[in-house]
């Protein structure tokens, strides 16, 4: 008996290989894949992909979209989470590349096995990956502002629920341009898709108006020196409409001052120039007294909602508009806020739809859809907003900054009305 | 505007390019004359040049002029000891073989980018001119500092001539750059003459940087379309003919502030990228550049 037991070690079963098997077996169920099945699945993640603009041309937007979707998360959480789960953010970066945001969103669904992919910014990078969204039948949540979404261009599983798109931007400024600023207008705007959307939608808003536009001048993203297209500014423009988006920007400013010196037409401009800039870094003196439009103010105003004032502190941004631990720092506060929103959407939606994992996403497509009004308030400090679901696409108003005093103070702020326009797609109309 | 006016400004806007551009791609063209080899990371040598000119002058206060002054000077030396470096750690290291040192450029393009990307970050930050003055002409106005770029270039340009035709320093270069295993039998240090050749280079690329920066911005980024124009510059010119890369310089910079104007900026670049064709076709040493041996 004793001789036998002993045996058992050298007939195969040695002990290094029963530690080995006990400590495998241990593994296992220390294992994440273990303990989901043994407990109740309402505890695990609900997963978020961000397709993040770490790197490429998008990446001080990126970073500033990092952090107010960071602060919107941790305030989600301290509150309860979504359905009683935790939020986490799984970032990868997409180089601001089409190419690569498709495998990213790819990587979401089937590597990290997220719940929805959320965040992208850039328009061209949101057009590449939307078709990945959809074979992939992975709700896409951006925050864009490219008229893509609403346009019927892509397909169901794409949404903008927090930030409202540039043809209702453009339409809903283009009044008060024409009213205030004057009525011949030469646009200057970047050669792709985001530009395009400015160039088809102010002209026909503007003309509504009794304005026109006198002379459009693409310029290619890559540009780095601007004044030998200046000349093709007509004599007799009133406003110079002008949105460049890039590291370009500021030596786009200074050249146009450069240019014009103090004889200037009205410039107005959307901040998107501008986002991460300081507004007073050398050169950009000459933009003093020309208006912009803003998604959400920069500066803290004087009539700031309580719930403005708790979202900028949750963000961490000064009334500057500047980081609280860097006053150097610019953010793009005009249009992160998105982030913050869409999340609070993603959360609402996913209540709705009593959400509980991958094989309800097409629940959760049908509950965003069925959203209609998002009230101001702590989940929506930018103001309250309506919500198309048809078109998959958000409305809500609009601000026009005047750089004064080396600030911008809001000067209008638009109606939702203002930027509604004649809906060209359906999207429910499409399978899920 | 009228056809003068236009004209005027377009030549202006084109000399502005070539006098950044010829330094530039004077230090690309040194480096493969002498060393005979092909350095990538020439692009990411003129961004750390603008990086580091936008880190010295924002940490003097005072008179801009002071802080330019200062990033004029240290910028490149800090550039010039970096590529140094690299060369001495990694280019000696491969033996100059031409492919490896395309890769191990190429590696050390990523590196550069991403470690200015890093500690830089990536917004573009703008460097405050040395002097603001507004040069109103009838028809527009026109930076004076763009002016002075011209002519701060140009007197780099005569200097490196002088030291590179007139002094002992680059009668060794020439040597080297003639007959490297000769040179090596008349005692001269070809090993230290390819590193200071590469950190000469890289200096240039630094100094072009900090001359554009007031104007352009710092941006991890920057420093690709310079690669790209040099490499069109130098192939034009003639590789490692000082005279062919200026040329070639003021050529591709001219004929794209005028082009641009007056037609598309697409075309500018569609046309100097067919020069280059040409050139590579019916005269593969450039217009200056005499054949290998």
């Amino acid at each position: 008996m004793t001789k036998r037991f002993f045996d058992i070690g050298k007939t195969g079963l040695s002990r290094r290989t029963a530690l080995k098997g006990i400590a495998a077996g241990a593994g296992l169920m220390a294992a994440p894949g273990f303990v989901r099945y043994s407990q109740a699945q309402s505890s695990a993640p609900i997963k978020i992909g961000f397709q993040a603009h770490r790197t490429g041309i998008g990446a001080a937007y990126g970073r500033w979209y990092e952090k107010t979707t960071n602060a919107a998360v941790k305030l989600i959480n301290d509150a309860g989470g979504i359905n009683g789960r935790p939020v986490e953010i799984i970032v990868e970066d997409d180089g601001t590349d089409p190419k690569r945001g498709a495998e990213v969103v790819a990587k979401f669904a089937s590597q990290h096995k997220t719940d929805i992919v959320f965040g992208t910014l850039f328009s061209h990078v949101v057009v590449g990956s939307a078709p990945t969204a959809g074979e992939l039948k992975i709700p896409y949540y951006v925050v864009s502002e490219g008229y893509h979404v609403a346009s019927g261009k892509l397909n169901r599983w794409v949404f903008q629920p927090g930030i409202t798109d540039v043809r209702s931007q453009v339409t809903s400024v283009a009044p008060w341009v024409a009213a205030n600023l004057g009525k011949k207008v030469t646009m200057i705007y970047p050669d792709y898709a985001f530009g395009y959307d400015h160039r088809d939608y102010f002209a026909p808003a503007i003309k509504a108006q009794g304005g026109e536009v006198v002379a459009q001048i693409p310029i290619p993203p890559t540009e780095s020196s601007f004044t030998k297209y200046l000349p093709q500014i007509p004599a007799d423009t009133e406003v110079l409409y002008h949105v460049m988006v890039g590291p370009g920007v500021l030596t786009f400013v200074k050249e146009l001052g450069e240019f014009y010196g103090s004889n200037k037409p009205q410039l107005f401009g959307f901040i998107d120039s501008l986002e991460a800039v300081d507004i007073n870094s050398p050169g950009l003196e000459f933009l003093d007294g020309s208006h912009f439009w803003e998604g959400s103010p920069r500066y803290a105003q004087a009539n700031d909602s309580e719930a403005q004032k708790a979202y900028r502190a949750a963000v961490g941004i000064d009334d500057n508009g500047a980081s609280t631990t860097d006053a150097k720092d610019v953010s793009t506060a005009a249009h992160m806020f998105g982030c913050w929103e869409t999340l609070y959407v993603i959360k609402k939606a996913m209540e709705d739809s009593g959400y509980k994992g991958p094989e309800d996403r097409a629940k959760l497509v049908e509950a965003t859809e069925a959203l209609t009004k998002f009230k101001e308030g702590p989940e929506h400090p930018q103001g309250d907003k309506k919500f198309n679901g048809k078109l998959h696409q958000v409305f809500g108003h609009q601000n026009i900054s005047k750089v004064e005093g080396g600030k911008l103070n809001v000067v209008h702020r638009t109606s939702i009305e203002d930027g509604l326009y004649e809906p060209e797609a359906d999207y429910t109309t499409q399978p899920l | 505007m009228a056809f003068f006016p236009h004209l005027l400004l377009a030549t202006l806007e084109g000399l502005v390019t070539s006098a950044v551009l010829a330094l530039t791609a004077l230090g690309l063209s040194l480096v493969f004359g002498v060393m005979r080899i092909v350095n990538v990371a020439h692009g990411e040598f003129f961004m750390l040049g603008a990086v580091l000119a936008w880190a010295i002058t924002s940490a003097i206060s005072g008179n801009p002029a002071l802080g330019f002054a200062l990033a004029l000077v240290l910028s490149p030396l800090i550039v010039g000891a970096i590529a140094w470096i690299a060369e001495r750690l990694v280019l000696r290291r491969i033996e100059y073989n031409p492919e490896a040192t395309i890769v191990a450029t190429i590696g050390l393009l990523y590196i550069i980018q991403q470690l200015a990307l890093t500690f830089y970050g990536p917004e573009a930050r703008p460097v405050t001119p040395p002097f603001n003055y507004r040069i109103q002409l009838p028809w527009f106005g026109y930076s004076g500092y763009k002016l002075s770029i011209i002519a701060a270039s140009a007197l780099l340009l005569l200097a490196t001539w002088f030291v590179l035709t007139r002094t002992r320093i680059g009668l060794i270069m020439r040597a080297t750059q003639y007959d490297r295993e000769t040179a090596l039998a008349f005692g001269i240090p070809v090993g230290r003459v390819y590193g200071a050749v590469f950190a000469l280079g890289a200096m240039l690329a630094a100094i072009a940087a900090v001359l554009i920066v007031p104007i352009q911005q710092a941006h991890y980024l920057m420093g690709l379309d310079p690669l790209l124009l040099s490499f069109i510059v130098v192939i034009i010119g003639g590789l490692g003919s000082l005279r062919g890369t200026v040329i070639a310089a003021l050529l591709i910079g001219v004929s794209d502030g005028i082009i641009s104007v007056f037609f598309s900026p697409t075309l500018a670049k569609i046309i100097a990228t067919l020069v280059v064709a040409m050139v590579l076709v019916f005269r593969p040493q450039g217009l200056f550049g005499t054949a290998t041996k």
